[in-house]
């Protein structure tokens, strides 16, 4: 029996497919779940696959938070549901307020598609467990709204906390305050990262293999669980 | 309310035609067809309908050559052919293929954001309409001089426009082009280029058959954006002081199109349509009459049913609006629930606009009043037909008697010079590195990209289970077509047929799109008689049948035009993407090759044009040693003999060079050739070349493979190490890859950032 992990996709999605495929490579059932439905279908744990959520109309991820399924990965996820949000879906997480903070346009004020070093700070997380703390990944980068920003209490907090899970090298790409890529909330089953590590999953189409520890995490989260 | 009624008793009233582009004979002619002048509504129909853009009617006499020099090779591959909305090719496995390139150069030139992005937008409709899931695009684009004030506004606009539509439905962007060249500056060009994939059975086309079935508009409501675009804006040139046509291009909403694109899947999967049509230039006047025309009966469309963003919109604007992401689709009635079911889960609005009748018309009413009733066909295919005067140009003799000799442009001869030479050329902004632009476009998404840009073609997986894949590449060097329109026009297909083989794939099938000046000037008209000629004959030696394409008239400044450009697309198909060919070269220790011959060619090349020079012959072109070429490295390829390989156009040897070097990391010794010059070697022009990695043991069964095709072979050098990597030319020069890296990557970010 393995494990079921579900990929959500709203109008807008559009790495969803992409994470699904991640999600296989790691060894995991993909299931595909539907924004209009209040339903996870007992998954085991969670992606919100990144994209254009409504349009990002109004802001990025604000639409798409009030979504039916919204409703269930909130109230799941503080049950301990372990969900990965990236890039759309990291906004969609801050939106949620599952995660602190907000993600703003890129300080250099364009779309930013790049191969991004970033350094894994806490490999603690339900879904960094198979990465060492320190390590170095290169994994696909694309936004335009990726600047991860919070007061600076909250920037305290979460470092003090352990709760920056990775970190930009070498160059911000889009001007993230304390060079932010991803964080965690106080339980560690909540992740939102703004690189797409479902790109980095086969030599052939990424430019590393380097985002399918992500996915191997949660399978081994879940099995020793 | 201008009814047929009212018409008819009015047959004297007169009407704007001309301002909406007609010519007095062409009007007189719907006077002939209709027997009575026609409506306002019926006028804005023909009058879309019969613009340059919409009609071909320049160029149809020409275009007919794709046709008749269709290569045999055609009828094992072509699913579809010539004048639906996009050909499609069979790839094997149950899978097809169908790929277009169309242009959007004068919406982008007025507002540079929005005509990009919907250029995108109309591209993959095309591509949507035959079936297919769109799955990667490609955005040729010329510019005038880099440092120009103009360009500073264009480009920038442009780019993002691209990226914020292409990336926000999910398509990855995985090559495309950018050239300045002074002749762009008052009329720059954006062609777009979309890939799709379906399998045969999910093939559509547009048509509408079957009496009673409903014709259904779905998609965005109908604003008064892009109203006489296409006549306004496609088939006339820009004047000083004239009025601002800002009104005329349409504003795109890509998360529209990205629930339509999704919509229509479902749609596809679930055979719910009989007939479906895209709404591009001239809107609802084009689809219905489209639709109509290719069915097998007549069509009645209740126009006041569409739904509307403006309210106060007249039926006239109604049937020329090009508001965007809208598809006319005719469905049986029965299937009409599971077909609003679909668009209702994906928040699609969908609206029941007419049926298909028995009759032999195109009648639509609004508010109960018959506003149209027109023989579908002629507005749609029996448009006029133009056999243009073409004169060869006066200057022409006196352009290709303008060689770059020695003697007229002094070359540079000492190391020092040529390595000075280099470092400029790398670093000029046709050869310098577009990090910058390509950069804002998501290359990843949809996770089947395995080559793009710069490589010599973008290559998609379209099957998972098997690893086949699709490459395209786009190519035309202007320069050379201006010097002679037949063999640049052969050169440019030359180029784009070599990149996709340099990747590994075999060539398939050419899309095309031909942007030139007004096809009112005999001498614009020769230069595109010539091009067309040139690439149909091209097209018959190598095998390679044009699928479809677009032609773009009237692009130019006052009486002058842009240097004749016509942008042509090879689609090639590779076996299993895994064994591409890539650009980087090799491992330390491989052998550097170069194939192909190197000539004293440097007419219309990058040097001449850096030294302010047009003139001269092109390259020659020899189409069979072309052929014989692509054979070579797809063998090579499916042997896994070439660990790299990258084409040598533009810049010449020296420009391929520094990219494979750049793009792997590693230096290396290079000794060239001695049969010419070094300036010669270094920056010819010269067709049909390729440079090339192998591993040394397996350079002599490669040597063989190639003097078997009577391909020469050249060996250069061996790969250096990555560390304090230089490229050196034994006797000349050395460039330590972190200058050449620097000079070739700077300027992008000091012209735009």
């Amino acid at each position: 029996m393995t494990a079921r992990i579900g990929v959500v996709t709203f109008p807008g999605s559009l790495d969803d497919r992409d994470a699904q495929r991640a999600v296989r490579v790691a060894g995991a059932e993909a299931v595909a779940l539907w924004h209009g439905d209040a339903d996870l279908r007992d998954v085991d744990a969670v992606v919100l696959p990144g994209g254009f959520s409504y349009g990002d109309y109004l802001r990025c991820g604000a639409i798409a938070r009030f979504a039916p399924i919204m409703n269930e990965i909130i109230a799941a996820a503080g049950r301990g549901l372990p969900v990965l949000g990236i890039c759309n879906g990291f906004q969609i997480l801050c939106e949620s307020h599952l995660l602190p903070g907000a993600l703003i346009r890129n300080d250099v004020r364009r779309f930013v598609c790049r191969d991004q070093w970033l350094r894994i700070e806490n490999a603690r997380t339900a879904w960094t467990s198979q990465y060492d703390d320190g390590q170095e990944i290169l994994v696909p980068l694309k936004n335009g709204e990726g600047g991860y920003v919070a007061d600076d209490d909250t920037l305290d907090r979460l470092e003090g906390e352990g709760r920056v899970v990775a970190r930009y090298l070498h160059d911000n790409p889009n001007g993230s305050y304390r060079d932010i890529a991803g964080i965690t909330n106080e339980a560690g089953n909540v992740v939102g990262l703004m690189p797409h590590p479902e790109h980095a999953v086969e030599s052939l189409t990424g430019p590393t293999t380097d985002g399918v520890g992500f996915f191997t995490s949660i399978l081994a989260d879940l099995v020793e669980a | 309310m201008d009814t047929i009624k009212h018409a008819e008793a009015t047959p004297d009233l007169p009407q704007p035609y001309a301002e909406l582009g007609l010519k007095d004979d062409e009007y007189d002619r719907i006077r002939g067809i209709l027997g009575r002048r026609p409506t306002s509504s019926e006028l804005a129909m023909y009058s879309v309908m019969w613009s340059e853009h919409c009609s071909y009617k320049s160029s149809k006499v020409h275009l007919r050559q794709f046709g008749e020099k269709t290569p045999p090779q055609a009828a094992d591959i072509l699913l579809v052919g010539i004048g639906e909305n996009a050909g499609v090719v069979d790839v094997g496995h149950g899978l097809a293929v169908t790929f277009k390139i169309e242009s959007h150069n004068h919406p982008s030139y007025v507002e540079p954001y929005q005509g990009a992005a919907t250029g995108v937008g109309g591209i993959v409709r095309d591509i949507l309409t035959m079936g297919a899931r769109p799955v990667a695009v490609m955005d040729p684009l010329r510019f005038g001089p880099a440092d120009a004030d103009d360009t500073r506004r264009v480009l920038p606009g442009v780019v993002a426009g691209i990226g914020g539509y292409g990336n926000c439905l999910g398509l990855p962007t995985i090559g495309g082009e950018v050239v300045f060249d002074e002749t762009y500056l008052g009329n720059p060009l954006v062609n777009a280029l979309c890939v799709g994939v379906l399998p045969h059975d999910r093939l559509q086309t547009a048509h509408a058959s079957g009496e009673g079935n409903l014709v259904i508009l779905f998609g965005a409501k109908t604003g008064g954006d892009g109203i006489g675009g296409v006549s306004v804006l496609a088939s006339e040139t820009f004047a000083e002081g004239g009025p601002s046509k800002r009104p005329s291009v349409q504003v795109g909403d890509p998360f529209a199109e990205k629930v339509l694109i999704e919509a229509c899947q479902e749609l596809f999967e679930r055979q719910l349509v009989t007939g479906i049509q895209d709404l591009g230039g001239a809107g609802i006047s084009c689809a219905t009459s489209e639709l109509a025309s290719n069915g097998d009966g007549g069509m009645h469309v209740w126009l006041d049913r569409v739904p509307l963003r403006d309210s106060t919109l007249a039926p006239e604007e109604i049937l020329m609006s090009e508001s965007q992401e809208r598809m006319c689709a005719v469905v049986e009635p029965a299937r009409l629930t599971a077909f609003l079911g679909v668009c209702e889960k994906w928040d699609v609005e969908a609206t029941v606009i007419g049926e298909v009748t028995d009759g032999t018309r195109l009648t639509i009413d609004w508010h109960g009043e018959r506003i149209v009733d027109v023989p579908p066909r002629t507005v749609a295919h029996d448009g006029p037909v133009y056999e243009r005067p073409l004169a060869r140009p006066v200057g022409q003799d006196a352009l290709q008697a303008d060689e770059p000799t020695a003697e007229r442009l002094p070359r540079p001869q000492t190391p020092m010079q040529l390595r000075a030479t280099l470092l400029a050329m790398v670093a000029s902004p046709n050869l310098a590195g577009k990090g910058w632009v390509t950069d804002q476009y998501d290359r990843y998404v949809l996770g089947n990209t395995v080559l793009a840009q710069p490589e010599d073609s973008g290559v998609v997986r379209i099957d998972e289970a098997s690893g086949l894949g699709v490459a395209v590449a786009t190519d035309g060097n202007a320069r050379h077509v201006a010097l002679d329109p037949y063999l640049g026009a052969q050169l440019a297909l030359a180029e784009a047929y070599r990149n996709v083989a340099t990747t590994g794939a075999a060539p398939l099938a050419v899309t095309n799109c031909l942007n030139f000046g007004s096809p009112e000037d005999p001498s614009v008209m020769w230069q595109f008689a010539e091009a067309v000629r040139g690439l149909a004959d091209g097209c018959q030696t190598l095998g390679v049948p044009v699928t479809g394409g677009n032609v773009s008239f009237y692009n130019q400044t006052g009486d002058v035009a842009i240097l004749p450009t016509p942008v042509i697309g090879v689609l090639g198909v590779i076996d299993d993407v895994a064994r591409r060919t890539p650009m980087a070269w090799g491992d330390e220790g491989d052998v550097i090759v170069l194939l192909g011959d190197t000539r004293d060619e440097l007419g219309g090349s990058e040097w001449a044009r850096l030294q302010g020079h047009l003139g001269g012959r092109p390259p020659r072109v020899d189409l069979e040693q072309e052929r014989q070429l692509a054979q070579v490295l797809v063998a090579g390829s499916r042997d896994g003999v070439l660990t790299a390989a990258h084409d040598v156009s533009m810049g010449g040897l020296a420009q391929t060079l520094v990219e494979m070097a750049l793009a792997s990391g590693r230096g290396a010794r290079i000794d060239l050739p001695g049969t010419a010059s070094a300036f010669v070697a270094l920056f010819s022009e010269s067709s049909g070349r390729v440079v090339a990695t192998v591993r040394p043991s397996d350079e002599a069964r490669f040597a063989r493979a190639c003097a078997g095709h009577g391909v020469s072979l050249t060996r250069l050098g061996v790969v250096g190490s990555g560390v304090d990597a230089s490229l050196g030319f034994t006797g000349q020069f050395d460039v330590p890859l972190a200058d050449l890296r620097q000079a070739h990557e700077a300027t992008f970010p000091s012209l735009f950032d």
